[in-house]
């Protein structure tokens, strides 16, 4: 089966954007750092860097081995007389793979960064309760299994991305910037981890309370936003690329529709929590701007800019709704906003391409045998792909990764003691604290 | 409660996946496939009231 080819100059941007991409892990990382207490500053930080480590490593040894490429062999299952692409057979450890510019070979290098940028989501909703070494073994899991299996199904010709071949259902599950594939499952990932958790000690009182534990860090959570947002411009630019067959010119779109689906999603939260609260709240206003990076993932190469101003602004209102249903409804203590930024916004970017979607030329994300049907298939009914992605996702993913979370955690504890809780993370489990300089939170060691 | 929820969850992604395989009528299969999310959206209800935190272990 033929991968689509690309020409040198498409294989040396792609690089350039690729190498952006750890930009919007970096950003995410200062994110959570600063959205978190300062006592588990440094914890987090730490956890970050250990996530991405665990992350390449893990997905070297077989997480690219299961998700493989667009016409990588594969395990085909045959139901009703139609092949069902649902899991790669590359080799482990990248063995028999040429690093010779081949779109495979940049694929790889690509995923590389986004696994340890998803790994990173579900560290926001743990924050201030979570073992480093219950995070990192999560982590594997993650990098290895849950994320391969469904980035297979749609950046590897899976079943998700052949529903327009197959079935003639739209172009198949379309999601170029990763909106499903990195921040749902990574969102989805952060549920059941704070499911597991349980909240925070103080978080809920008796009296049906709720009281804000703010962050500790604004200035680190919006310098956060600034660097994701040069981060996901690469993101979504070499998605699209290697994901949908992009040309190299739709990259000035996808960059503006990046932009602009943050600043109005950003806009938007602070409209709103000016609104609500009489003066615009920061923290909430920065979860609103990567809601919107976090929606425009999915469409960025197929609306044009008035779209992506709408889609970022429903992102924004939808992530600053959920968040406070969340916290205040459904008891869900999610320090960094990861379940609403990255589940709920990316659910509505993914919905959103249906929506909104205009495809002016073929969307080449199946192997390349396919691609005359899918060039000349019946392509109505993309809502319906995006909504089966959306069934897949939480359907699947959620039940998959909260069972093997449990897992993990039955044999491995997630939730830090209570005297460790009390005590910060950086003390309990690094032995230091972020800032030794100054004297926060002298009551802490006192006996209770 | 928890268990069922997470059944339901599996449940109405099987009738979405059966939708697909078994209509080639776009508006059967549409309507099947949002009865498979009618019924995650229930799985989902009773995942999160399920982890309601009981009133005795909040402190």
């Amino acid at each position: 089966m033929p991968a689509p080819r690309l020409t040198e100059v498409t294989t040396v941007a792609c690089l350039f954007f690729i190498f952006l991409v750890p930009l919007a892990a970096a950003g995410l990382a200062l994110m959570n750092v600063g959205l978190g207490r300062s006592r588990s500053a440094g914890h987090m930080m730490m956890a970050s860097l250990s996530a991405l480590a665990v992350a390449a490593l893990a997905y070297f040894v077989c997480g690219f081995s299961w998700q493989g490429f667009i016409g990588s062999p594969a395990h085909l299952l045959n139901i009703s007389g139609k092949s069902w692409n649902w899991i790669a057979a590359e080799p482990f450890f990248f063995r028999k793979f040429s690093f010779d510019g081949s779109p495979g070979s940049v694929a790889a290098l690509f995923q590389i960064f986004c696994v340890g940028f998803a790994a990173l989501i579900p560290l926001g909703s743990g924050a201030d309760r979570w073992r480093l070494r219950a995070s990192c073994l999560s982590t594997g899991i993650l990098a290895a299994l849950t994320y391969p299996l469904f980035a297979h199904w749609v950046w590897g010709g899976g079943w998700l991305a052949q529903l327009g071949v197959i079935y003639g259902i739209g172009r198949g599950f379309l999601d170029v910037g990763g909106a499903g594939s990195i921040q749902v499952l990574g969102g989805l990932t952060a549920l059941a981890v704070t499911w597991i958790l349980g909240p925070r000690r103080g978080k809920y009182s008796a009296d049906g309370m709720a009281p804000a534990i703010p962050g500790h860090n604004t200035v680190l959570v919006l310098f956060g936003c600034v660097l994701a947002l040069v981060g996901w411009i690469g993101l979504n630019s070499a998605g699209a690329i290697l994901f949908a067959g992009s040309e190299l010119s739709g990259a000035a779109l996808i960059a503006i529709n990046t932009m602009l689906a943050a600043s109005a999603s950003a806009l938007t939260a602070a409209f709103i929590t000016k609104i609500r609260f009489g003066k615009p709240d920061a923290s909430l206003t920065a979860n609103g701007w990567v809601g919107g990076l976090v929606a425009s993932s999915a469409s960025c190469a197929f609306v044009s800019p008035a779209e992506a101003v709408v889609i970022g602004s429903i992102a924004g209102a939808i992530v600053i709704f959920s968040i406070d249903w969340l916290e205040l409804r459904m008891e869900v203590d999610d320090p960094g906003g990861s379940v609403s930024v990255h589940a709920v916004g990316g659910i509505w970017g993914l919905l959103a391409l249906g929506v909104f979607g205009q495809f002016q030329r073929p969307v080449l994300n199946v192997a390349g045998d396919s691609l005359p049907a899918a060039i000349n298939g019946i392509a109505t009914g993309q809502w319906l792909a995006q909504l089966i992605g959306v069934a897949t996702l939480v359907g699947f993913v959620l039940p998959l990764t909260y069972g093997v979370n449990r897992l993990l955690n039955r044999f491995y504890p997630f939730r830090v003691s209570v005297e460790g809780e009390r005590q910060g993370m950086d003390l309990h489990e690094l032995g230091a604290g972020a800032y030794p300089e100054f004297v926060t939170h002298t009551d802490e060691f006192l006996p209770r | 409660m928890k268990a069922v929820g997470f059944l339901m969850l599996l449940a109405g992604w099987f009738l979405v996946l059966a939708a697909i395989v078994l209509f080639a009528s776009p508006s059967l299969r549409a309507a099947f496939v949002l009865a498979g999310i009618g019924v995650e959206t229930l799985g989902l209800v009773l995942v999160f009231r399920s982890h309601l935190i009981p009133r005795e272990e909040k402190k």
